[in-house]
């Protein structure tokens, strides 16, 4: 079929646009601090990104896809119209992309996870019938976008505590750095290994059993501990940069502890966002080729590589620009304050993604940052830019469905 | 996207308020070269230092103003942002005073009689060791945010505001001897000089009451 060729022509391109922004944009957010606080240069923090947005995508991405594709609308209704799914899936894209492109002209704080998931409810809502939304679904993943932030803020107070308990508040804080951040790597690996292997791995085909899971990830992670120790031992303390308290030298310690959250965040970003581009696309080509929405067909997993590749594009070509801006602006974020908002954001987005619960990435590590500043970690937080985020979490959906139920009824009745 | 992780952090208030309390001391400090200069009679070499006194004052008034235009209510802290502003306009309080009495000396050429010039000059370099001790200590703000605000940081600077206090206490002991030798000499002067001498002594003193008041301030922010 001719429009076959098109639709997925189309909705690769859509998708593939999405991805290239989904990287380009929230690589900053992984891979800034690292940045700033030299534990990577930028073209090792982009290689770094590339890897383990990649492996995310891929590897963990499935599930949340698989949501994106099939777990909002009930395809029962379609079976005699499939291309209204065609239709619907590429005005959601295309909505998506418009909001997230308006949003960014006036500076709010939007997330494409919102803007995707608001869209696809509401071409399917209006644009069909208000049963061909799987509502309980959609409640689901509504809930999880409160819950998200604040478990991550929970978490990140939790472990920026500890931090501060153990290590900050100690007569020798370097001392205690080089005993305590070894055993944080080893939690950081341990925990999101142990997730994704437990959780995240179902779409690769593998099968690990439960004992295995928890060997596998204890393994690893002592690795990564031990390479994260012997990194260590090498800082030597500058008496120049330094007060009496060596908390500069402390700092360096964390960042060694930063790669190790930075990749894990890197990966969870990955395995939640690629969903946002590519789970319209792995809709419009299973219904385009086989001309049938079926529920039951598994997802290729060449499209979650699509998926990856495009978001491995954008933070290799756009990416560095944004996080040289943004590492200049989150100084406040030194590796010690950094690391406990990004495992906890990362914990939580990787729980998430294993769940096939698409959340904003991006508002969970804002929920992570706040919960170390309540911590009293942070020296100064912006509560307007907070107040923004709420009010964009409201604005979103209506906005992403108003434009998908737009350009929906253009497509219905210009395309073949 | 104007990314949301850069906005989220205000700008904060902690080098600013470092960086306000050296220039505060610096303009204080200036007051040893003055005094020695306004003993011997060295009025010329006094207006240098004089000029210096009110650029620093001035430059302090300046950095106060930013600092407050960009510590909007918004802006959540671990500490109340009333206490910070507090802070920094005290530790300007004491460039404020140093500019008061370098004017008072320098607009009358005040004759400061021998007999007590070397009590007096022993005494304004107390003060400045007070604004000394408290630059010291509001420098340790940044490390005081990093560690929370618990622990041995503030023990150190529980430490450093102890001896803040024992240097204001030996200022005060010091002010009242002043007067008395002051007092003994006084009816050999000039009247209106002498009023004028007590009052130099009197704002003098404030230096080293406004540095013990930043140390206060401080200790208000470790109660937290």
């Amino acid at each position: 079929m001719e429009a076959e060729l098109i639709y997925i022509g189309l909705a690769a391109a859509f998708g593939i646009f999405m991805a290239w922004g989904i990287g380009a944009n929230d690589v900053a957010n992984a891979m800034a601090t690292s940045v700033g606080s030299k534990a990577l240069t930028i073209k090792q923090a982009i290689l770094v990104a590339a890897v383990f947005e990649f492996l995310g995508a891929v590897l963990a991405g499935g599930a949340v896809t698989s949501t994106i594709r099939k777990g909002i609308v009930d395809s029962e209704l379609l079976v005699g119209s499939p291309e209204l799914l065609i239709y619907g899936m590429l005005a959601s894209l295309l909505a998506a992309a418009t909001w997230l492109l308006i949003a960014s002209r006036n500076g709010w704080p939007v997330s494409t996870t919102h803007s995707i998931v608001g869209a696809i409810v509401g071409f399917a809502a209006v644009g069909i019938g208000i049963d061909a939304v799987q509502w309980g679904q959609v409640g689901t993943i509504v809930m999880s976008w409160i819950v998200s932030p604040l478990l991550a803020g929970f978490i990140a107070y939790l472990i920026y505590r500890s931090v501060q308990w153990l290590i900050l508040s100690q007569d020798d804080p370097l001392a205690q750095a080089k005993r305590f951040v070894p055993v944080y790597i080893f939690l950081a690996a341990f925990t999101i290994t142990l997730v994704t292997l437990l959780k995240g791995l179902s779409h690769v085909g593998l099968d690990i059993s439960l004992a295995a899971s928890y060997l596998l990830a204890t393994g690893i992670a002592f690795i990564i501990a031990v390479v994260g120790m012997v990194a260590i031992q090498r800082i030597k303390p500058d008496p120049k940069a330094e007060k009496k308290q060596h908390f500069y030298t402390v700092e360096r310690v964390f960042a060694v502890l930063m790669i190790v959250t930075a990749c894990s965040m890197a990966f969870a970003h990955g395995s939640n966002d690629v969903a946002n581009a590519i789970g319209p696309l792995a809709a419009v080509i299973s219904v385009a080729q086989t001309g049938v929405v079926g529920a039951k067909s598994a997802l290729p997993i060449w499209v979650l590589v699509i998926g990856g590749g495009g978001i491995v594009t954008g933070l290799a070509t756009y990416g560095l620009h944004v996080i040289s801006t943004v590492g200049k602006k989150i100084t406040q974020l030194t590796p010690s304050r950094g690391f406990a908002a990004e495992l906890a954001a990362a914990t939580t987005i990787v729980i998430a993604s294993g769940t096939g619960i698409p959340i904003s990435t991006t508002h969970t590590l804002v929920g992570a940052v706040l919960g170390v500043g309540l911590a009293r970690g942070i020296e100064a937080i912006d509560l307007r830019v907070v107040g923004r985020i709420f009010v964009s979490w409201v604005v979103t959906i209506p906005a992403g469905a108003f434009l998908a139920i737009v350009f929906f009824f253009i497509f219905e009745n210009v395309l073949p | 996207m104007g990314n949301v992780l850069a906005n989220i952090f205000g700008s904060s208030p902690v080098m600013p308020l470092e960086k306000h309390v050296g220039i505060a001391y610096k303009c204080v400090s200036e007051l040893e070269g003055f005094f020695a200069a306004a003993v011997k009679g060295d009025w010329d070499k006094a207006s240098e230092y004089r000029d210096r006194i009110i650029q620093l004052e001035h430059d302090a008034d300046d950095l106060k103003k930013k600092i407050r235009l960009r510590l909007p209510k918004s802006l959540f802290m671990p500490v109340p942002r009333e206490d910070l502003l507090e802070l920094l306009l005290v530790q300007d309080k004491m460039a404020n005073r140093a500019k008061d009495v370098s004017g008072i000396v320098f607009g009358r050429k005040m004759a400061i009689p021998p007999a007590i010039a070397d009590e007096f000059v022993d005494f304004v370099g107390r003060n400045i060791d007070a604004a000394k001790q408290a630059r010291k200590s509001v420098r340790e703000l940044d490390e005081l945010f990093t560690s929370g605000f618990r622990g041995a940081e503030v023990t150190l600077v529980e430490s450093l505001l102890e001896e803040l206090d024992q240097i204001e206490t030996e200022t005060d002991d010091r002010q009242a001897a002043l007067r008395a030798s002051l007092f003994k000499v006084e009816k050999d002067l000039d009247p209106v000089n002498v009023m004028f001498l007590y009052k130099a002594i009197e704002l003098t003193g404030e230096i080293a009451d406004m540095a013990e008041r930043v140390g206060r301030r401080l200790e208000l922010l470790l109660s937290h």
